[in-house]
């Protein structure tokens, strides 16, 4: 079961409830999309860390060959060409790989050339798999990090799935749900622009973190549209809950969108967090608290399989 | 000798636009007929790059020089690869900033902005 974990505002604790909910499953793996910024690492300190390169495919020219007929450039949607004073000039950060202007141009003067974006670590700890996505400074765009992110993940996956029923014959073909020990979340980055949803499009189940603020209510309202978009199952989890106003529980009951679990504003909690420690691993009442939480999602996962949410879908 | 300028409207009461890749139209003015033309930006709807499209506008429109508030870096190297000069504007008014330009009383825009990438300027 995939579980991702978005919020639209940052610092809402996405994170927090990411690592937090595959420590305390026996076995998972975490996958860290917020490409721009991960700090999953920085709690699991993942341990025999694996690299790779990676790298998306860009226009290079051959001004002997290139006629000028300028094809490429009025092609380009994103304008990653131009064409100046009898040179072509190529924008590479502009550029989203489409290939276009290689296939179109009529004199073969384009070639595919390869350019590092970023690189994706792999590592473990515990029984936690964790795999990061990290975007080089300076670059704009992520979602070719996050496609191999998930891509590589899901080759493992499959590959273990192999493994175990070369032993065991009748444990092929099992869906997700049967095996609960083969949980993946997936940390997704803030927003709710492409690169989230690449990061939720193979999700199974999305949990949406909120946090008490108008802004951050604002902000939950966009991950709500998302996930109804992409026809998620999904559910709420409030985090910084204290004594008082509460703009996103009022939201969410407004909407009938069903409320995982409340996280308090903690100053133990927020203590621990913020020292690098998992809390889970740290305090019982934490640890419970997370495990009743990733149990509520299976649930809700189970009872609802392939259903939208009922309440959600009327009052959209 | 023809200049550009970024403008909001098309007739020579505009003010300049506040944003050289999204401005919604061009004012080409001829400093030796006195002959002004307006032109569509068609990069103010782009949704990338708009920046090096409208350099690449104002490049084929053959001018010698671009008046702009600023400038993004992209935009700036598209530019720079054609020898168009880019200076300053002062104030608001298209106008006004043809009569400075003619005075020799603006200068060369010396700040290139890392540009907005999709958010909004102001």
């Amino acid at each position: 079961m995939k579980i991702a974990v978005l919020s639209g505002k940052g610092g809402t604790g996405k994170t927090l409830v990411s690592v937090n909910l595959a420590s305390v499953a026996k076995t998972a793996t975490y996958i860290d999309c917020d490409v721009e910024e991960p700090n999953g690492h920085l709690f699991f300190k993942p341990k025999n860390i694996q690299q790779e390169n990676v790298a998306v495919t860009i226009p290079q020219v051959d001004s002997e060959l290139c006629s000028g007929c300028r094809k490429c450039v009025d092609f380009c949607k994103f304008n990653a060409l131009a064409y100046i004073k009898g040179n072509l000039l190529i924008f590479e950060d502009v550029c989203h790989s489409c290939g276009g202007c290689i296939i179109l141009c009529p004199e073969k003067a384009l070639s595919e050339k390869e350019r590092v974006i970023g690189k994706i670590q792999k590592g473990n700890s515990d029984q936690v798999t964790i795999y990061s996505g990290i975007l080089n400074t300076g670059e704009a765009n992520g979602t070719p990090i996050i496609k191999k992110l998930l891509n590589i993940s899901k080759s493992e996956e499959n590959k273990s799935e192999c493994n175990k029923s070369e032993c065991n014959k009748s444990e092929q073909e099992k869906p997700a749900l049967d095996q609960p020990d083969e949980l993946t979340i997936i940390d997704c980055p803030p927003g709710s622009a492409c690169i989230v949803m690449d990061s939720i499009k193979d999700a199974d189940y999305c949990v949406l973190v909120a946090e008490p603020t108008i802004f951050g209510t604002h902000n939950l309202n966009m991950v709500f549209e998302l996930v109804q978009i992409f026809n998620k199952r999904f559910g709420v989890v409030l985090n910084k809950c204290q004594e008082g106003e509460n703009p996103a529980k009022d939201y969410v009951l407004k909407k009938g969108i069903k409320i995982l679990g409340e996280i308090p504003f903690d100053h133990e909690l927020g203590k621990l967090n913020s020292n690098g420690e998992i809390i889970a691993k740290e305090k019982e009442e934490y640890r419970q608290l997370f495990s009743s939480l990733l149990e509520k999602i299976k649930e809700d996962f189970k009872e609802n399989k392939g259903e939208v949410h009922h309440e959600t879908a009327s009052s959209s | 000798m023809k200049i550009v300028i970024p403008v909001d409207k098309d007739n020579m009461e505009t003010d300049v636009s506040s944003n050289f890749g999204r401005a919604p139209y061009f004012l080409l003015y001829d400093l030796d007929t006195k002959e002004s033309e307006f032109i569509n930006n068609s990069a103010a709807s782009s949704p990338g790059g708009a920046g090096i499209k409208a350099a690449q506008i104002i490049v084929d429109s053959e001018v010698n020089a671009l008046l702009t508030p600023r400038c993004g870096e992209k935009a700036a190297d598209v530019l720079k690869a054609s020898d168009i000069k880019i200076y300053k504007t002062s104030g608001t008014s298209a106008k006004e900033n043809i009569a400075l330009f003619t005075k020799g009383e603006l200068s060369l825009l010396d700040e290139i902005h890392p540009g907005f990438h999709g958010q909004v300027g102001n």
